[in-house]
């Protein structure tokens, strides 16, 4: 059992701007560039006192803040972590950090709360007036902040800092045809406020801070101006720096000029600057305002490609520029302040072996003069599979001899945090990636050396090749290694012994992996949505490998298949990562080894049209590896391993390979068959009217599925047969119209192979979001009742009857007869995220229900509180049957929450998988945080208690053999002896 | 069952028509099966085609006709024709190659006519061509409804389903369909049962309720302590009045 704490879920592309002109932290934020958003600031809480903390957050799907001790004693702990509602009402607009508070700005303008960075504690909460947030930033007052300024779409006001109150607050004039967009503070007695009229001019009002008047109005010509946000900064004394990618031109403008101001143009030929910017870049500046006090540094960076910055300084004339150092190669820059002390930190590539990048440098610049300060640099190594670093946040401070030293935080493209300290040592890295896992699969680990070697010696390859002798000496050879293997493990266990076990280490590295006794450790193969996929051990929760897979797209689909398991040593497992561009629907393969993570070089199939659809189907070729069918939009099947052998077997398989596909924007659910040629035919097709349902999930059972018992002892001692098909889909559709009273849910089992509807079911006055899980005879699925407000669960099991049509063998073309259905409903107490059942090797442990529950604990629900036979009235036979009365409330019990206190943050799917004992089901619960355990939903029936009496057994039958023994040498002596009588 | 032979449109001579009402049975008292039709029809007929051709490629053809009723008493009807000759010859090398007989119908609704011809499309099934020459064209037909009367999906399977190689000598096996057709809508998925279990529980309370009903400790032993407070009574008056009587004879 053991759980991850992640940070924040990342984010999907999206555009932040610094809103604010004069950005209160020292780090630039990234400028439409996916990823993670962080800031960076010193904090001097109890925890850490030579430490600094980051504040990580994600504005597009919720909040979360959460305070990183970036100790380099104590590696990465979380000192605190606040996570907010999913969706726009959770997202965060803004986050601003000065000395120990956070201001935030939450739900699109709806909220201003104050945080405490120390704690984690709420100061407190402030509910704004409507409208759209646009910017905020902070207000001082005689060198003191004391006020914050948030503007919103047609409004701005002032709130103090101390308690949220707010101080004034003004409509902003002609707010429909200016967009305003910036505010900005000097530390002056005015805020003023940036508008702009996309392609005419720019808008500046300077409201005063006592009472919100308004001072001065004043328009500018700009016509090359479309926005602010994304190509303007405040440098200097108050002056609007502005870049246009046109004409390759910086424009200044002084904000706080008395007469109507003017812009005025500097081309950047004029300073020297190659002309040539990168193709299709935008030109990003950055700029620093060390303290909301005083006004911005005259120094900026200009960025004119992806690894081409140029540091620049405004003149004291306020529209002269001088260039300080052209930076190129240069991936990253970003300022850092300490005192009174600017430094630019700049990310230059380093070890560039054959177009690769080994090793990224980091080094300091004074910043007014654009010197390299001396003994500064930083190596950052690049991992040969990790991403290229997106984000630079520095942390500087003085050294005892005045001199400035720094670490740095680097964000990587694969959602990577790593942590170093000069000169170049990691203190800590965190794969942020892991908060937003996509799919999973558990894969057994392979044998130990020995035991492979027992699997070669009998391995079919094996006798071919060898004659008589050599299989004999081989034979006596691996008896000898698994003798020393044997003695070695003894030696082991008397050595460990002696010790005390808190001493005994059991690491584990990718070297010393092997399967245990009851195949309770396994390999957990993780897919992130950044692409980024982990090898993590089952058992202690470590990452023992890890893949980046680059030009994945941002919404991509990921399907991940086991194509080869561990069993067929010499050959190695094999998975297939079916990767889809939801947009172009063109799919990618990434064929790996799960154990080592390593790409496997295996010819690739060319999949040039969109993928509808894959099956992995039974067949397997003549290395053991299971076969994918993919599908494409003209019905054309693509195999994959696609050998003669595979071609050979599929077209003799063909006319038995059904497939179906669903259109859930057309409702159409369709069956295809094989035909020799691997073309395919359509011979069923059922279509749900999109006008009155939409198809919202769809599922079939897991291939891994064992059921043991083929069928129910009822109270009378018939049998009561399932009606277990193994082709079955569950369709739950939701209606179109979401009125309370005709809202409702529908329930279609059909027929994978067939296209027949086995039943269809209506849950009236219900809406989604349905969570739902198939599995042998049942489907158990939950809504949200629209007329009772409330959450319910039901339950559908398929009878056959008290008599099987055919017991040998099922097949969907001969099952003539419609399965009896039962169902039953339960009202469930508590909402619920997701839903998964528990899965055994052979299926004869009872099954449970593991429910995900919005407060992050995982319920395992016995399957028997859902059986629609639970009877209403308790009769003898219900009573022989063991069947629990009928209550319509479904208890959740505490002692049945599977992770105790370690919640799982926004619980996204669980996974289960068998283990070798089979009353044991592994289980991993994967969302913001992952978490891992067995369960026992039969008890360990299968294993013997810890305080089994081993040295009582055996005595005793020890004592019983002698006592045999020498009654049997009694008997015979006295049978002698009367024989002589 | 009922079959009633009447002339058709399509030089049938023997249909067989089957109307099966599935959920509305028990209300579907007044009228008989097979007389609705010639009598006022109100409902309209749709096309049910098939498909069985050899080397697999669909080319329907009409195989009957489906007289569907709509409104709140659903029901369906089907007259078809019989096999000819080279239908029932393509139909046995279809078996013989182990090919599929498809079925189709349009998408209509049942109960809004205005937008029955709005929908393009068909829904199909199939069923393998031999076990429908082997069950001697015995097929059971399901139409499936949603709730509000789209046609959703069509099945086919026969009675038996399974192919055992058996040969149907007999050509008059093959002429006739001998069909079951059925309308099935959805059903009503149950509520959860709160009135009948509070029911329950209250008949049990009741049960429970009379001889365990908690009596009060004096209800249960006033015969013991009202003779007790009687004694005590009379003992604290005998000393009271006997102290009195002391203090009496002190003074």
């Amino acid at each position: 059992m053991w759980g991850r704490r992640s940070l924040p879920t990342l984010s999907r592309i999206h555009s932040h701007l610094k809103r604010c002109l004069s950005p209160p932290t020292r780090i630039s934020l990234p400028l439409s560039t996916p990823g993670l958003e962080i800031s960076v600031s010193i904090c001097n809480s109890h925890y850490n006192t030579n430490g600094f903390i980051a504040f990580l957050f994600d504005s597009e799907m919720f909040f979360l803040l959460s305070c990183i001790e970036l100790n380099i004693f104590h590696s990465d702990f979380i000192v605190w972590r606040h996570v907010d509602k999913t969706g726009p009402e959770g997202s965060i607009d803004i986050l601003l950090l000065h000395g120990q508070d956070a201001l935030m700005v939450v739900g699109d303008g709806r909220l201003l709360r104050s945080w405490d960075t120390n704690i984690g504690g709420l100061n407190w909460e402030a509910v704004l007036d409507t409208g759209s947030f646009q910017a905020a930033c902070f207000v001082a007052i005689q060198d003191t902040v004391k006020l914050v300024a948030v503007l919103k779409k047609a409004a701005i006001s002032l709130h103090y800092l101390s308690n949220g109150h707010q101080k004034w607050v003004e409509n902003l004039p002609d707010s429909d045809a200016v967009q305003y967009q910036a505010v900005y503070s000097g530390g002056e007695e005015e805020v003023y406020v940036l508008g702009v009229v996309p392609n005419s001019h720019l808008t500046i009002i300077a409201y005063s801070l006592e009472d919100g008047e308004i001072i001065k109005q004043r328009s500018v010509e700009a016509s090359w101006l479309s926005s602010i946000e994304s190509s303007c900064v405040v440098v200097g004394q108050g002056v609007l720096m502005c870049v246009d990618p046109a004409t390759l031109a910086l424009y200044t403008l002084p904000i706080q000029a008395e007469e109507t101001p003017e812009f005025s143009q500097i081309l950047l030929q004029v300073l020297y600057l190659s002309p040539t910017v990168f193709p299709g870049f935008q030109p990003v500046l950055v700029s620093s305002q060390p303290h909301p006090a005083r006004s911005p540094l005259s120094e900026f960076f200009l960025q004119l490609g992806p690894d081409h910055h140029v540091l620049l300084q405004l003149n004291a004339d306020g529209y002269t520029i001088a260039p300080l150092r052209d930076f190129q190669p240069a991936f990253l820059v970003s300022f850092a302040t300490t005192g009174k002390k600017t430094v630019a930190a700049v990310m230059t590539p380093k070890n560039e072996t054959c177009c690769v990048t080994r090793a990224c440098a980091i080094n300091l610049f004074s910043v007014d003069s654009g010197r390299r300060l001396l003994d500064t640099t930083v190596l950052f190594p690049l991992e040969p599979n990790g991403g290229k670093p997106h984000t630079l946040y520095v942390h500087a401070f003085l050294k005892k001899d005045d001199s400035v030293g720094y670490r740095v935080l680097v964000q990587t493209q694969d959602h990577a945090l790593t942590f170093i300290q000069q000169p170049g040592r990691v203190v800590w890295t965190r794969e942020e990636a892991l908060a937003d896992v996509v799919t999973m699969e558990m894969v057994d680990l392979p044998l130990t050396g020995t035991q492979a070697e027992l699997e070669g010696e009998f391995g079919k390859k094996a006798g071919k090749e060898h004659g008589l002798f050599p299989m004999v000496l081989k034979r006596l050879s691996s008896q000898v290694t698994l003798l020393q293997a044997w003695l070695a493990h003894l030696w082991k266990l008397f050595y460990e012994a002696r010790k005390p076990r808190s001493q005994v280490k059991n690491e584990v590295t990718i070297e010393t992996l092997s399967r245990d006794e009851f195949n309770l450790q396994k390999m957990m193969v993780m897919v992130t949505a950044s692409g980024k996929l982990f090898g993590i051990d089952s058992k202690s929760g470590s990452i023992l490998w890890k893949h980046y897979l680059e030009n994945v797209q941002p919404n991509a689909a990921f399907k991940l298949i086991v194509q080869r398991t561990t069993a067929h040593f010499p050959h190695p497992p094999q998975c297939t990562l079916l990767i889809k561009d939801k947009d172009t629907g063109l799919a990618t393969l990434h064929v790996f080894n799960p154990i080592f993570g390593r790409k496997s070089h295996i010819a690739l199939p060319a999949l040039p049209r969109p993928i509808l659809q894959s099956l992995l189907l039974p067949v397997i070729d003549q290395d053991y590896a299971k076969v994918l069918l993919l599908v494409d939009d003209q019905y054309k099947v693509t195999a994959f391993p696609s050998t003669k052998n595979v071609l050979q077997q599929l077209q003799e398989m063909a006319s038995s390979i059904f497939f179906y596909l669903i259109r859930s924007d057309q409702g159409n659910l369709s069956g295809f068959r094989l035909r020799k040629d691997l073309s395919t035919e359509r011979i069923w097709e059922v279509v749900l009217p999109t006008e009155v349902q939409k198809i919202v999930a769809v599922k079939g059972k897991r291939p891994n599925e064992h059921v043991h018992s083929q069928g129910r002892v009822m109270g009378d001692r018939s049998v009561l047969y399932k009606y277990l098909n193994p082709n079955l889909l569950a369709v739950v559709t939701e209606s179109t119209d979401t009125h309370p009273e005709r809202a409702f849910v529908g329930v279609f089992l059909v027929d994978g192979v067939t296209g027949r509807i086995i039943h269809e079911a209506v849950q009236r006055k219900a809406r989604g979001p349905v969570h739902f899980v198939h599995s042998e005879n049942w489907v158990v699925y939950e809504y949200w009742n629209t007329k009772s407000r409330r959450n319910e669960f039901s339950v559908l099991e398929l009878f056959e009857g008290t008599e099987l049509y055919n017991s040998t063998v099922f097949s969907s073309l001969d099952r003539p007869h419609l399965p009896q259905v039962l169902q039953q409903t339960y009202i469930f107490p508590s909402p619920i995220t997701t839903m998964e059942a528990t899965l055994t090797e052979k299926g004869i442990t009872s099954r449970h229900l593991l429910v995900g529950l919005p407060s992050g604990a995982i319920l395992s629900l016995p399957k028997m509180f859902l059986d629609p036979r639970r009877p209403e009235v308790v009769t003898e036979h219900s009573r022989e049957e063991n069947l629990i009365p009928y209550a319509p409330e479904m208890p959740i019990r505490t002692e049945w929450f599977i992770n105790y206190n370690q919640t799982v943050a926004r619980v996204k799917g669980i996974y289960t998988a068998p283990s070798g004992l089979e009353s044991t089901c592994l289980v991993v619960a994967y969302g913001l945080d992952i978490y891992q355990t067995r369960v026992y939903p039969s008890k360990q029936f299968d294993v013997l208690k810890d305080d089994y009496d081993y040295v009582l057994i055996s005595s005793v039958l020890f004592a019983l053999f002698f006592a045999t023994m020498i009654s049997k040498r009694l008997a015979q002596v006295k049978l002698l002896n009367r024989a002589w009588r | 069952m009922a079959s009633v032979p009447r002339l058709c449109l399509l030089l049938s001579i023997i249909p067989t028509i089957l109307i099966l009402c599935a959920d509305f049975a028990c209300c579907n008292t007044g009228r008989k099966t097979g007389d609705g039709l010639d009598t006022d029809f109100s409902g309209f007929s749709v096309p049910l085609e098939h498909s069985f051709e050899v080397d697999d490629v669909s080319r329907f053809r009409m195989r009957g006709a489906l007289q569907l009723r709509g409104g709140r008493e659903t029901s369906v009807s089907l007259s078809q024709s019989q096999l000819s000759e080279e239908d029932r010859n393509t139909l046995k090398e279809v078996a013989a190659v182990d090919g599929l007989y498809k079925i189709r119908v349009p998408r209509v609704s049942l109960t809004d006519r205005q937008t029955e011809r709005q929908m393009d499309g068909y829904l199909t099934a199939f069923v393998r061509a031999c076990s429908l020459v082997e069950s001697h064209l015995s097929d059971v037909i399901t139409l499936h409804t949603d709730v509000s009367g789209y046609l959703i999906g069509v099945s086919i399977v026969t009675i038996p389903g399974a192919c055992r190689g058996t040969e149907v000598e007999d050509e008059v096996d093959l002429e006739a369909f001998n069909t079951t057709l059925t309308i099935i809508p959805p059903t009503n998925a149950p509520q959860p049962e709160t009135a009948l279990f509070i029911e329950r529980m209250d008949i049990e309370h009741e049960k429970r309720g009379k001889p365990q009903e908690q009596k009060s400790f004096f209800a249960k032993y006033w015969m013991y302590i009202v003779p007790l407070v009687l004694f005590l009574m009379m003992s604290g008056a005998q000393d009271q009045s006997g102290g009195g009587a002391a203090n009496g004879g002190g003074r």
